[in-house]
C-alpha cells in the first residue's frame, strides 16, 4: 500500500491542456445546438468499432490515460448507446456490422452527434467498398465530424470530439437547471 | 523420426510438383499430397508434437483449387498442398487431430466453397451479407445488393437443464473494444458453456489483397490487426523478399526487430494496465497507460509514427533511425523499465489482485497442448514455443532471446509472462540500439515472377503470425493469406471460462487479449 501511495505521489498530476476544436473537421452543418443547451460540456460517448483493424481503438484508449485525461474534461465513455450523446465510430463499416451499427444509432437518444474516426471511417480507407465492406461510416448513418489519420493520434481524436460539441458558445459551458 | 520422413519427402519432391523449399521464412518445405496422405500427415504431426499453424485454400493459375495447411515441428514448417479436381469440392477434415482446424475449414467453405468432411458445417465468416452460393475468393461478380440489411439466425448449441439460462453479449460491447458475440449458458453466476460467434469485422481483406500490386501489399498486411502491424507487415515482406531472392542490408533487418520489440513492449504495457483495471485496480491502468504513452511518444520522435503501421516496407524500412532517435529510445525504455520494476512489485504484493488473478481462467498444459493454444497465452500454459528462439529469422539468431514460460495457465501466469517479456524486450531493444549495423536501411527489390510462392513467419506480441503469398501476373498478388494466432486461441477461451463466474469473464478475456480483426479478416 505504501509503495502504491509513494508511486502516486511521485507521478503527480501530469495531465496536459486539451487541443482546441477545429472547424475544418466539420463535415455537416446540421449540428444540433440543443445538445449544448442541454448538456453544457458534460458529454457521454459510446465507441463503436464497425470494422476497424483495431489501430484506432488503441488511440481512443489513450484518451483515458492521465496525459489526455478525457474524464477531466467532463467527457466519458459509457457502456450503452442509450446513455450516449455522441457516437465515436471507427472502421470501414463491415457488412456484417451494418445492422448492429444502425440499431446502435437508433438506440441513441436524440439529439445525437456522430464522429467518424480514422481514414477508414472517413473514406473506407485501404479496405474501400466491397462485398464485405460498406466503406465510410456516412454511407450507413449521418456523420457530423470526420477525423482523418491511420490511426489519428489522441490529440486529433480529442480535437474532433471538441469540434463536434464546441459550436461557438459564448461564455463558460453550463448545465441547464431543469431539462 | 516419423515427422522427419515427411520433411525428407518434401525436400525431395520437385519444385514443379509443388515440393521443396518455400521462399521466405526459414525451414519451410512444400509437399503436394493425395487425399490419404493429407490425413496421414495431420495424424503424424499430431502424434509427434507438431502444431497446426494455419489452413487455407487457393486457386492456381490453371484454375485448380488447392487446400493448404502449415504445420510447425522441431524440424521446420511443412506445408502440404492437396489439389482438388473440379468434381471434388470436399476434402478430408483434420479437426479430430487439430481442433482449431474446425473454424479455419469453415472459413475456407465460406470464402472458397471447398468443404471439409468434418461435422460442423455452419458458416463462420459469412453472416447474412452475401448468399451461400457466392464465394468471394472464387467469384468475381458480387450479387446485387440487398434492399434491406438482414440478420441471420445462427444455430448456437443449446444447453438445457434446471435453472440454466443464456446471456447473449455483443456484437457491440460495453467498452472500447472490437465487436463479437458471446453466448453464455449459466447457472446462477457460474458459466457452464461459452460459445463465441465471430466474423463481424470481416471486411474482405483476402479478396482486397488480390487487387493490389505485390510491392504495396505490405500496407494492407499492416492493417490486418492494427496492434500487430509490424509483425504482419514484416511477415508479408519476408515472404515477398524471399520470392524476389532479395538480400537486405543488416541494418534494415535489425531496425525491423527493433520495431517488433517496441510493438511487443507497447502492447504488453497496455495489457498489464488493462488487466489490473479489470481486476478493480485503476491505479495499474493509470500507471501503465502513462508508461505506454511515454513509449509511443518516444517512438514517434525516433521513427515518425506512434504505431509503426508503415515502417516495414519491401526491401527494408521506410525511414532510418537517426542517432538522436536511438539515444531517445534507449533512455525512454530504460526509464520505463525502472518504473515497471516498481509496479511489478506492487502487482505481486497486492492481495486483492492476487485473489482475482490466481486460479482464474485456467488452461492446463495438457488442455493447451490438445487444443493448440499458442503464443503468449500458450507460454503461460507450458507451451514453450517462440519463433524467435525455435526457428529464428535474422537477426534473432544473434540476439538470442529468452523464452518466458509458466505452467499454471491462469490469469496470473499470463500476467507473469507479460512482465518477463517486457524485461526481455527491453534488453533486446538496448542490445539492438547498441549494436545496430551502420549500413543502409533499405535496398531495392525486384518483382517476383508469376507463380512464385513464399511464406512469412514472425513472432508477434500475441504469438506466431503466419502469412502465405502467391504472385500473379503483371506484378499483382494472386493470393495472400494472413493468419493471426487468435484463430488458435479463441476456441481455447471458451474452455478457460468454464466453471468461472460471469463477472470474471472480462478479466479472463483481457488476459488473452485476442484480435477480432486479425481473425475475421
Amino acid at each position: 500500500m505504501l509503495k502504491t501511495l509513494r508511486q502516486i505521489c511521485r507521478t503527480g498530476i501530469i495531465t496536459e491542456p486539451p487541443p482546441l476544436g477545429d472547424d475544418t473537421l466539420r463535415v455537416a452543418d446540421a449540428l444540433q445546438s440543443q445538445i449544448l443547451e442541454v448538456l453544457g460540456r458534460a458529454l457521454c460517448i459510446r465507441a463503436i468499432d464497425a470494422g476497424s483493424c483495431n489501430g484506432c481503438e488503441l488511440e481512443i484508449h489513450a484518451l483515458n490515460n492521465p496525459l489526455y485525461n478525457i474524464e477531466g474534461l467532463g467527457i466519458r465513455f459509457v457502456a450503452s448507446p442509450r446513455h450516449a450523446d455522441l457516437l465515436l465510430i471507427t472502421g470501414p463499416v463491415a457488412k456484417n456490422m451494418e445492422v448492429a451499427l444502425r440499431r446502435t444509432y437508433d438506440a441513441t437518444p436524440d439529439p445525437k452527434l456522430v464522429v467518424a474516426i480514422g481514414d477508414c471511417g472517413c473514406t473506407g480507407g485501404i479496405f474501400g467498398e466491397s462485398y464485405a465492406s460498406c466503406g465510410r461510416v456516412s454511407n450507413v448513418i449521418p456523420v457530423d465530424v470526420a477525423v482523418r489519420g491511420c490511426p489519428p493520434n489522441p490529440h486529433q481524436i480529442l480535437s474532433g470530439i471538441l469540434t463536434a460539441i464546441s459550436r461557438a458558445v459564448p461564455g463558460p459551458a453550463s448545465f441547464r437547471s431543469s431539462v | 523420426m516419423v515427422l522427419q520422413r515427411w520433411f525428407d519427402q518434401a525436400a525431395q519432391q520437385s519444385k514443379a510438383s509443388g515440393g521443396g523449399v518455400i521462399a521466405g521464412a526459414p525451414k519451410a518445405l512444400g509437399l503436394t499430397v493425395a487425399h490419404d496422405e493429407w490425413r496421414q500427415a495431420a495424424e503424424d504431426m499430431a502424434a509427434n508434437g507438431g502444431r497446426l499453424l494455419s489452413l487455407w485454400a487457393s486457386r492456381d493459375g490453371n484454375g485448380e483449387d488447392i487446400v493448404r495447411a502449415a504445420f510447425i515441428a522441431d524440424a521446420g514448417v511443412l506445408i502440404p498442398s492437396l489439389p482438388l479436381t473440379a468434381a471434388e469440392a470436399d476434402y478430408p477434415g483434420i479437426e479430430q487431430w487439430f481442433p482449431s482446424a474446425s473454424r479455419m475449414q469453415r472459413a475456407v467453405a465460406d470464402l472458397s466453397g471447398l468443404r471439409a468432411t468434418d461435422a460442423d458445417t455452419r458458416p463462420w465468416l459469412r453472416h447474412a451479407a452475401w448468399p451461400e452460393s457466392f464465394h468471394p475468393l472464387i467469384h468475381a461478380h458480387i450479387p446485387p445488393s440487398r434492399a434491406v440489411p438482414v440478420i441471420d439466425h445462427y444455430a448456437f448449441v443449446p444447453v438445457e437443464g434446471d435453472g440454466v439460462h443464456e446471456i447473449p453479449v455483443g456484437p457491440v460491447h460495453a467498452g472500447i473494444i472490437e465487436p463479437g458475440h458471446f453466448r453464455f449458458s449459466v447457472v446462477g453466476e457460474k458459466v457452464l458453456r461459452l460459445e463465441e460467434r465471430l466474423g463481424y469485422v470481416h471486411k474482405g481483406i483476402e479478396r482486397r489483397f488480390t487487387e493490389l500490386p505485390l510491392l504495396s501489399g505490405h500496407r494492407l498486411a499492416a492493417r490486418v490487426s492494427g496492434d500487430s502491424a509490424v509483425a504482419f507487415s514484416w511477415a508479408y515482406c519476408q515472404a515477398l523478399e524471399g520470392m524476389a531472392a532479395a538480400h537486405l542490408p543488416p541494418r534494415a533487418i535489425w531496425l525491423r526487430a527493433l520495431a517488433l520489440e517496441l510493438e511487443r513492449l507497447a502492447n504488453h504495457l497496455g495489457d498489464l494496465g488493462a488487466i489490473g483495471n479489470d481486476a478493480g485496480f485503476a491505479f495499474g491502468l493509470a500507471q501503465f497507460s502513462r508508461l505506454k504513452e511515454q513509449l509511443l511518444r518516444a517512438t514517434q520522435e525516433a521513427l515518425g509514427q506512434r504505431y509503426l503501421m508503415d515502417l516495414v516496407v519491401p526491401g527494408g524500412t521506410r525511414v532510418d533511425l537517426p542517432s538522436t532517435g536511438a539515444e531517445l529510445l534507449m533512455e525512454s525504455t530504460q526509464s520505463i523499465m525502472a518504473e515497471v520494476d516498481t509496479l511489478h512489485t506492487i502487482y505481486d504484493e497486492h492481495a486483492g489482485l492476487r485473489d482475482r488473478f490466481v486460479g482464474a481462467g485456467v488452461v492446463t498444459p495438457a488442455l493447451a497442448a490438445k487444443l493448440g493454444l499458442t503464443g503468449l497465452a500458450g507460454r503461460a500454459s507450458g507451451q514453450a514455443f517462440d519463433l524467435r528462439c525455435d526457428l529464428p529469422c535474422e537477426p534473432y539468431g544473434d540476439l538470442a532471446p529468452q523464452k518466458a514460460v509458466r505452467t499454471e495457465g491462469d490469469v496470473a501466469a499470463r500476467v507473469a509472462v507479460r512482465f518477463d517479456e517486457v524485461t526481455e524486450s527491453t534488453r533486446l531493444i538496448s542490445r539492438i540500439l547498441r549494436d545496430l549495423p551502420a549500413d543502409s536501411h533499405h535496398a531495392a527489390i525486384s518483382v517476383p515472377n508469376e507463380g512464385a510462392r513464399g511464406v512469412g513467419m514472425i513472432e508477434g506480441w500475441r504469438g506466431p503470425v503466419f502469412l502465405a503469398l502467391e504472385a500473379g501476373g503483371s506484378g499483382m498478388i494472386r493470393r495472400c493469406h494472413p493468419h493471426d494466432p487468435s484463430w488458435q486461441n479463441w476456441p481455447v477461451l471458451e474452455h478457460a471460462i468454464i466453471d468461472n463466474i460471469v463477472p470474471d469473464f472480462p478479466l479472463i478475456n483481457k488476459s488473452f487479449n485476442l484480435s477480432y480483426s486479425g481473425h475475421d479478416l
